[in-house]
């Protein structure tokens, strides 16, 4: 496989990362949707799917920063933020931010049980829902950030 | 007798202020606001601290003894307000430095 | 009607943040439906808070609690449990002020700004700006509170770089994002010392149970620095005028609001919050050295500058002192209920008149400077002259700011000032003799400005400059005609604007009794 620049890593570097970015990616899923039940969350877990922006533009060299695609993440970014905020109206029938998918048996809606149990995905009504968008929406975020601050350093030279 | 969460908490605090005070180079300027406010973030979560208490999640708790949830909330908040200020404040020094070419707080262009 | 009035306060936040969110997506569609939906928000803003002052005016305190079953569920098993927002006649006060200056802000850059690229992110950020004034107004928890003014301080300090291609910006916001972090930082600490010992951070709450315990005076004394720095006072003043120069100039004129948000907060927490401490007087005391030495220094920094907006900057700083004075003279009576009675009210009135007055006419001021800087291209006095003969609005537009920030009837700084000058003359004649003595050199250094700017034989290098265009002329004008409005009329806006802030200052009872 021939570099296309002459910074990056080596190719063990570049292959280890390609393969350590499923893993990571399924992790990073993993605590956005059980945001309600373990730690975790929306910012956790778009943290952690943000960092294999972060590791693909150290494997591969700081050029690559400027292939990866802007647009799509600032659409992905405005997006999140907006459904997020569409959600906190859905509610405004009874107060903003209500949680109106809680106990009402539609898609998030089961009633849980009290005291400790092991855990039901089904529950917590939009908070699932905002976990998610808040999920797209910061990992959106930081990797513009990421990509946006790598985009300074070649002026430099 | 001090609880060491709260000196430890006082110690990070003097380190992370004397960095924004008396360092000359804007990223430790930098560095110093970020450890002021991860030591904040350190003396939220331990407020809410309680002897023999388990992690605040219902899901397979062993006892119904928790500490306080409200804290860990607080945290997160901080810590997601911190990172924005950091990644703010990083790319003013590296438009600066683009600009006025060192990273210097001395070599300023506004003066009074 | 009713119920954009119940549910005023969340969706008077609600609208600019949704707003916010979405003008980069709408971006994308033109410029021309990203200014129309900013301006747009903002009208909708505006007309939900108008209708949310009425109803505070006529039936008290109104409380909204986010999503519980009803808005007014605060307390469903003995205390609150939610995030309570809590709008009493101040709050509104302020928050009609912030929206009406935003508006004009936005208005004037829908022409100061047209032909920048990434404007999508500057009415964004406006936007954005806009919901963190609100948020801290309305607001009736303190970590609500720290969280608004973090998002206000981030979105000015991204707005104060705008102009990337200069240096000279990106320092000032850096400098001003450094000291931002500081302040908000010190609040959150002082949060936590009283979330500690009471698990509550309720603000109505939090007043009742208060037992003014050695922790709470020293978080009081945090709290009182970091919105002392946030907002501009002297000692620390040093951010204030590097970032009002340096910001876009539509910018510097909402920054005095932004200033005025937190000089919100600090009187919320001083009055309602610690109002009953037996030894608040000490206090009042600190904020009325505040307040001298920022109108004093503020002045006399303000006379040998020659950058024109530098030189408005140093005299935002000597206009909060007369806030903080004011004020200061209020706080200090506080336990005094006759000194209250005869002219502590009165300096709290006059205080909160001058907030109003000052976003006026500090803005209108600032707007002028961004429309000479706009057809001349320069900021400097020295290389200026003659602008008069081609810019007559803007001119007359200068010439009520002057007259209005140095306290000439029949504008309305003159109201608010007398105010003050003859309730802090009964607290003690030597602070009103400094405060005229301030006005008097104020008057003096405007005098310089417009000397230099306007009057004079029209220069060689400024021969095809005309007047600025009509948007931006809209948005002078509607400071302009406020200003003369309660320049004309004092005694209606303090019979129905300002004197129900006040009293809603001082009444503490009320503001407790709706929460619990």
């Amino acid at each position: 496989m021939k570099r296309s620049s002459e910074s990056g890593m080596s190719v063990i570097v570049r292959t280890v990362t390609c393969v350590a970015a499923i893993p990571v990616i399924i992790f990073g899923l993993y605590v956005i949707m059980h945001g309600h039940l373990t730690p975790g969350g929306g910012f956790a877990g778009g943290a952690i799917i943000a960092t294999m922006t972060a590791l693909f533009i150290v494997a591969e060299g700081g050029d690559a920063a400027d292939r990866l695609g802007r647009g799509m993440l600032l659409t992905a970014e405005s997006a999140g933020l907006v459904l997020f905020a569409l959600l906190a109206f859905l509610g405004l029938r009874t107060t903003f931010f209500y949680n109106f998918l809680a106990n009402s048996g539609s898609i998030f809606g089961t009633q849980v049980p009290f005291g400790p149990n092991p855990g039901y995905l089904e529950t917590a009504g939009v908070i699932p829902l905002m976990n998610l968008v808040v999920g797209l929406e910061v990992f959106a975020a930081l990797s513009l950030v990421v990509i946006f601050m790598f985009s300074y350093r070649r002026e430099e030279q | 007798m001090i609880s060491l969460p709260f000196l430890a908490v006082m110690v990070i605090i003097s380190i992370g202020l004397s960095a924004v005070i008396f360092r000359r180079n804007l990223v430790k300027i930098v560095m110093g606001t970020s450890i002021v406010a991860s030591a904040i973030n350190l003396f939220i979560v331990s407020l809410g601290y309680r002897e023999g208490g388990v992690a605040p999640i219902f899901t397979g708790a062993p006892t119904l003894e928790m500490v306080l949830p409200t804290p860990q909330a607080l945290t997160l908040t901080s810590i997601v307000i911190d990172l924005a200020v950091t990644a703010m404040m990083l790319s003013f020094a590296i438009i600066i430095y683009k600009h006025y070419g060192s990273l210097d707080s001395r070599k300023r262009r506004l003066r009074e | 009607m009713s119920f954009i009035v119940e549910h005023g306060p969340a969706l008077a936040i609600a609208v600019p943040l949704m707003a916010a969110f979405a003008t980069p997506l709408i971006s994308r569609a033109g410029g021309r439906a990203r200014n129309g939906v900013a301006l747009l928000a903002l009208l909708l803003t505006e007309c939900i808070l108008v209708l949310l002052f009425a109803d505070v005016l006529s039936s008290g305190v109104r409380v909204y609690t986010m999503g519980a079953t009803i808005p007014s569920l605060t307390s469903p098993v003995g205390y609150p449990i939610r995030i309570i927002l809590e709008v009493d006649a101040m709050s509104a006060l302020m928050a009609l002020v912030s929206v009406t200056i935003a508006l004009a802000v936005c208005i004037y850059s829908m022409r100061f700004m047209r032909s920048r690229d990434g404007m999508g992110y500057y009415y964004a950020l406006l936007l954005m700006i806009t919901v963190g004034m609100l948020g801290i107004v309305m607001t009736g928890d303190l970590f609500n509170m720290f969280v608004f003014l973090e998002i206000l301080s981030i979105s000015s300090g991204a707005i104060i770089a705008f102009y990337v291609n200069r240096g000279e910006a990106s320092e000032a916001a850096f400098k001003y994002a450094v000291i931002s972090a500081a302040g908000a930082l010190m609040v959150l600490l002082a949060v936590c010392f009283l979330y500690g010992q009471y698990n509550l951070l309720n603000i109505g709450a939090l007043a009742g149970v208060m037992q003014f315990t050695f922790l709470d005076k020293i978080a009081l004394v945090l709290l009182v620095s970091a919105f002392a720095l946030k907002c501009g006072a002297v000692p620390l003043h040093m951010w204030v005028s590097d970032a009002y120069s340096e910001a876009p100039a539509p910018i510097s004129a909402a920054l005095v609001v932004i200033s005025q948000a937190s000089l919100y907060a600090l009187f919320r927490v001083c009055f309602t919050l610690f109002g009953a401490m037996p030894v608040i007087g000490v206090i009042g005391w600190f904020i009325i050295g505040l307040g001298v030495l920022s109108m004093f220094i503020g002045v006399t920094m303000a006379i040998p500058q020659h950058d024109i907006k530098r030189l408005m900057a140093y005299h935002a700083v000597s206009q909060t002192g007369y806030i903080l004075l004011g004020l200061g003279v209020g706080l200090a009576v506080l336990g005094n209920a006759e000194a209250i009675g005869s002219f502590g009210i009165k300096a709290m009135e006059g205080a909160i008149f001058h907030m109003v007055n000052n976003a006026l006419f500090k803005g209108l001021l600032f707007l002028t400077a961004g429309a000479i800087i706009y057809r001349t291209g320069t900021r400097d006095l020295n290389k200026l002259g003659g602008l008069a003969h081609a810019m007559p609005v803007t001119t007359c537009f200068f010439i009520i700011g002057m007259l209005s920030i140095a306290g000439l009837p029949p504008f309305n700084g003159f109201s608010s000032k007398i105010l003050i000058y003859e309730s802090v003359f009964m607290f003690s004649p030597v602070l009103s003799i400094i405060a005229i003595l301030v006005s008097i050199l104020t008057l003096a250094s405007f005098v310089k400005v417009f000397q230099s700017a306007f009057l004079g034989p029209k220069r060689r290098e400024y021969k095809d400059v005309k007047e600025v265009p009509v948007a931006m002329l809209i948005a002078m004008g509607i400071l302009a005609f406020f200003i003369i409005l309660f320049g004309l009329l004092p005694d209606l806006a303090v019979q129905w604007l300002i004197e129900p802030a006040a009293k809603a200052l001082l009444s503490q009872l009320n503001y407790v009794g709706a929460i619990v």
